[in-house]
């Protein structure tokens, strides 16, 4: 059975400068992979060639077993492939509920009554039920970017993508949103996640993807990567990390 | 179609004029403008209890008029209470008018831009208010205008167009002398097309260069 | 002397309201066509497609270099040249109003666009919205707020620049005014007139503008 994400040597430039040098991935169907890399390794690139919001130059891209090029009727294949962003980009002159079932009755064209009764019970699973006919102005970060996941899962994706999504909250609304993607885990959905959340990472991920410099420097399971990297570059990000929890006391 | 290349040479003294007078009018229209605009812009930032409303009222007037009205007004009916002016003059009372009241806009936004703290630390310095407007504020603002100002100041140059309405011979006037004179239609319009192109394309971009580059460089945002 | 002005006024009342009829046709027909063109010249430049922006670009470019006025004795003189077909001048004024007026409007809805934080774009496009449901369902509500004040502006601009019509021969209210004029000699009295017509026409609109750009400006 071919992976359900392939990527063979996948390039991608920004004009001149190369973001994606050959990059070589398979994900299979319930696979939870985590990306993580420095500022500017390209991650976030990645995962938006996925669902067609930049396109590559080198190399292929196959889903499902088909090819998606710069010419693919991506409307389609977004309705598999669901994303979430940093800024949750909630539609603000529209409702909760509005936002969320857009997708299913104008693209999906699915029957009001089913469409509305599905969103209510993800709402109903990430605890915000009451909110349906709130705007978004009016919910803190942490519950917009639990809607923008409802939103994007209203379309029944195959596969989810999360860029950096916590990344913009503050850190006390941080654990709300990563427990609904810890939920989706083991419910085995499809997730490609890129964070900088490194102990959600840990328990989370069935592999860890460390990128650095638009290639795959190094990939493993997370018990291994995060105890015993393998490439200098790995080594030398983690020390970052734990560099913080390791400062000598002042004084 | 033939393009009489013969005949459009031989008009071009005449076009060379034309484009004289309406840098002529434009520069004098932007002039007196301007003057008027500062003494407006003052008034305002002042806060001149009486003068402040006229201003006002007059920026509403003249902004909400079309500048042909405010002309022919000028040319055509004054003289039935005695005051007969000329075409150019009337052009250039007329365009003031106008262009006095957009200026006067372009600087009292000016003023409103220049940051609190640059008021508050004259006047901490013991400045007059006099003396606060003439060397912190009115300097700033204008700074800040010029993008505005420059915009302005093409449209009034534009606007020259109008005043052949009154037969001051501008390029628009120069040109329709000659078609209904010769019937040259054709090269005429080209001719004047070209002129405008000319003109002010370049101006144009030269607005959209000099927007760009004052962006930098402003206080914050 | 004022009472006959009045008088004159309301005797002449009905060629007045003819002309100003034809006027106020002009704006409305030209306001309509602009604001229709307008947003369609928003949408097409925020696309970002190099083959459409060309050449939206040199429309823009002309009409901001040609003055109006020039334009409209272009369309007058020359389109019976260019095509063979001589348009009525009402109908060179309105073609030529809309065609500039387009092009301000188009640029007030490019501004607008371009304001909107590009993750609102890449949301929609991500639940799998056309181009078109992008723009009707996400982009354009969320613009109508911020570009209404600069676009009533374009309107009122256009009312104005309509007084031009009449150097085209356009027997408006101001060729009316002047016909009456021709009459009875009573230029302060018709000026005058004109002059209120087009401001009780313009100002309206502009204090509007203002009062709805404070009430809708929000950080």
């Amino acid at each position: 059975m071919s992976a359900l994400i392939e990527l063979t040597g996948f390039s991608k430039r920004f004009g001149d400068t190369p973001v994606l040098r050959g990059v070589d991935l398979k994900v299979e169907r319930g696979e939870v992979v985590v990306i993580l890399g420095p500022s500017g390794c390209g991650k976030s690139t990645l995962l938006r060639c996925l669902n067609g919001l930049e396109s590559g130059q080198g190399g292929t891209l196959r889903f499902a077993g088909r090819e998606l090029t710069a010419d693919t009727d991506w409307r389609e294949v977004r309705q598999k492939i669901g994303m979430v962003f940093q800024s949750y980009h909630l539609f603000p002159h529209k409702t909760v509920l509005e936002n969320i079932l857009l997708g299913p009755l104008k693209v999906q064209k699915r029957a009001f009554g089913e469409a509305l009764a599905h969103a209510e019970a993800l709402l109903e699973r990430v605890g915000l039920l009451d909110k349906r006919n709130a705007y978004p102005r009016e919910l803190s970060g942490g519950q917009q970017q639990r809607i923008a996941i409802v939103r994007a899962l209203c379309m029944n994706p195959e596969v989810m993508l999360f860029d950096e999504v916590t990344a913009a909250l503050d850190p006390e609304m941080v654990k709300e949103v990563l427990e609904v993607i810890l939920d989706l885990a083991r419910g085995g959905m499809t997730l490609l996640i890129v964070t900088h959340e490194m102990a959600f990472a840990r328990a989370v991920a069935d592999r860890i993807l460390f990128m650095d410099g638009g290639v795959i420097a190094e990939q493993n399971a997370p018990e291994t990567f995060f105890s015993n990297p393998q490439t200098a570059r790995a080594q030398q990000f983690l020390e970052k990390f734990s560099h913080v929890e390791n400062l000598p006391r002042r004084k | 179609m033939n393009f009489d290349w013969n005949f459009v040479l031989s008009t071009l003294p005449a076009f060379g004029r034309a484009v004289l007078v309406t840098l002529q009018v434009g520069a004098i229209a932007i002039a007196t403008s301007l003057l008027v605009a500062l003494v407006n812009a003052s008034i305002l930032v002042l806060r001149v209890p009486l003068l402040q409303r006229l201003v006002g009222l007059y920026v509403e007037v003249a902004r909400n008029t079309p500048l042909l009205i405010q002309l022919f007004f000028i040319y055509f009916a004054l003289p039935s209470v005695g005051i007969r002016i000329s075409g150019f003059s009337s052009a250039i009372i007329a365009m003031t008018f106008l262009g006095g009241a957009y200026l006067t806009e372009v600087l009292r936004a000016g003023v409103e831009a220049v940051p609190k703290a640059q008021i508050e630390s004259g006047l901490s310095i013991g400045l007059s208010r006099w003396q606060l407007l003439r060397h912190v504020i009115l300097p700033q603002a204008g700074i800040l205008s010029l993008p505005a100002l420059f915009a302005n100041f093409i449209f009034l140059l534009k606007e020259t167009t109008v005043v052949s309405a009154v037969a001051v011979p501008e390029i628009l006037y120069t040109t329709k002398n000659y078609i209904a004179m010769y019937y040259k239609t054709y090269e005429m319009l080209a001719v004047m097309t070209a002129l405008c192109v000319l003109l002010f394309l370049p101006l144009s971009l030269l607005l959209a260069y000099l927007e760009r580059r004052l962006q930098h460089g402003q206080f914050g945002s | 002397m004022a009472s006959s002005g009045l008088e004159l006024l309301w005797l002449s009342a009905p060629q007045l309201a003819r002309g100003a009829w034809e006027t106020l046709s002009i704006s409305a027909s030209a306001i309509a066509f602009s604001t229709l063109g307008g947003v369609l010249y928003g949408v097409l430049r925020s696309l970002g497609k190099r083959w459409l922006d060309v050449p939206l670009r040199v429309y823009l470019e002309l009409f901001r270099a040609i003055p109006v006025l020039v334009w409209l004795y272009l369309f007058f003189f020359g389109l019976p040249i260019f095509a063979g077909i001589s348009v009525p001048s009402f109908w060179c004024a309105v073609l030529v109003l809309t065609l500039w007026g387009a092009s301000e409007v188009g640029e007030v809805v490019r501004g607008g666009l371009r304001s909107l934080p590009r993750g609102q774009r890449e949301a929609g496009l991500a639940i799998g919205l056309s181009a078109v449901q992008l723009y009707h369902e996400v982009l354009l509500p969320q613009v109508l707020k911020r570009i209404t004040p600069p676009t009533i502006n374009v309107y009122t601009r256009i009312i104005k620049t309509s007084s031009l019509a009449v150097l085209i021969g356009v027997v408006d209210v101001i060729k009316v005014g002047q016909q009456i004029i021709e009459r009875t000699y009573e230029s302060v009295l018709i000026y005058g007139f004109l002059f209120l017509f087009f401001f009780f026409l313009c100002y309206p609109l502009s204090a509007a503008s203002r009062v709805l750009e404070r009430r809708w400006s929000h950080a």
